[in-house]
């Protein structure tokens, strides 16, 4: 099973032994199934589950009378994925945080924060001249390949360019804790995006 | 309230007394050997406090024999089992790092002549008797001391 959740932010905690490990909490759910595919119809199985309540004004007539069919309240994001298995899971079945428990691995998926053009640097790791003794080598790119062999830039070398604003998934952060009554999601480390960054997080 | 705040706030120890840089401080760390748990104190001079709300630090600075020593610790962690205030310092600086330089005589740090931590204290617990608590001491600096400190 698997949530789509809002980031709130990162904070600390203290275990029992004073160690103190960084935090993430996510805002988690509920989100209601708003379709079930089957194979039947669609030629797969998928839950699709909603996240974000809006007004009806703020989405297309098509996306409400989507999440409407399925009695559940109108959402801003919907994503599906696939189950184990689809028996169990009704239509309009609300999905909480309660389905995780302190303890567990969970995968969170995001898109990461724009970071715009970047040089090799930031962008590749790559270690760049020395900033003085007339080196005049600071930070561009350098060397990219041999010569007459192999005659081309091998395939993944890293060249400056765009950064950020892809989708990366963070997997197996342990659940430090759970708040069922306010919808929290405490997890070990950091997770993709900036505050009220949408993630999706499954087990 | 924000809702990072507010889980910051439940993780904070509510039994910390006021202290600052320059208050003489013996902090009751919680040392584990092996399996056992035995209490060891530190005593020093703060020379740091450092970061807010859950991330905060501060730094005690000790002379063992002969040697500066300074150690970090987490303010709200669990291995700080008590921390006891023995003399407040009249310092003018919030990170006292030039006492790092300084050794013997020159190290020492000026007693406060009023404590503004008992009076912050007081201030918590009841800001409406403030005003009577200065009247029935009439020492006109300490009603001073609480005025600033209720700001």
């Amino acid at each position: 099973m698997a949530l789509l959740a809002k980031k709130q932010g990162m904070t600390q905690h203290y275990k029992e032994d004073g160690t103190a490990i960084p935090v993430t909490v996510l805002l988690a759910g509920p989100c209601a199934v708003v379709q079930l595919k089957t194979k039947e119809t669609d030629g797969y199985e998928a839950i699709q589950i909603g996240f974000g309540e809006t007004k009806a004004k703020r989405i297309t007539k098509a996306r409400a009378a989507h999440c409407a069919k399925a009695k559940a309240p109108l959402y801003k994001h919907l994503r599906e994925f696939k189950p184990a298995t689809l028996e169990g899971v009704e239509l309009g079945q609300m999905l909480t945080v309660e389905q995780f428990a302190k303890g567990d691995k969970v995968h969170v998926q995001g898109r990461v924060k724009g970071r715009g053009t970047q040089g090799v640097i930031k962008r590749c790791g790559k270690a760049g001249g020395p900033a003085a003794h007339g080196s005049h080598f600071h930070r561009s790119t350098g060397s990219i390949g041999m010569r007459t062999w192999p005659g081309r830039v091998l395939k993944n070398t890293g060249m400056p360019g765009h950064m950020g604003d892809v989708v990366r998934t963070i997997k197996k952060l342990e659940v430090i804790a759970v708040d069922a009554s306010k919808n929290l999601l405490f997890v070990k480390g950091a997770v993709p995006g900036g505050k009220n960054a949408l993630l999706f997080v499954s087990k | 309230m924000n809702i990072m705040e507010e889980i910051s706030k439940q993780q904070l120890k509510k039994n910390i007394p006021t202290f600052r840089s320059g208050d003489l401080v013996r902090v009751h760390a919680k040392i584990t050997e092996g399996e056992k748990q035995r209490i060891q104190i530190f005593e020093g001079i703060v020379i740091k406090r450092k970061g807010g709300d859950i991330h905060e630090t501060f730094t005690v600075r000790k002379m063992s024999s002969g040697v500066g020593v300074e150690r970090v610790f987490p303010l709200h962690s669990p291995m700080i089992d008590k921390i006891e205030v023995k003399t407040r310092g009249k310092v003018r600086r919030a990170k006292l790092y030039y006492l790092r330089e300084l050794t013997g005589r020159s190290a020492r740090i000026e007693q406060r002549k009023h404590d503004y931590g008992t009076a912050a204290v007081v201030a918590e617990v009841a800001p409406e008797l403030i005003s009577e608590a200065a009247a029935v001491t009439e020492e006109a600096p300490a009603a001073e001391v609480v005025a600033t400190d209720t700001k």
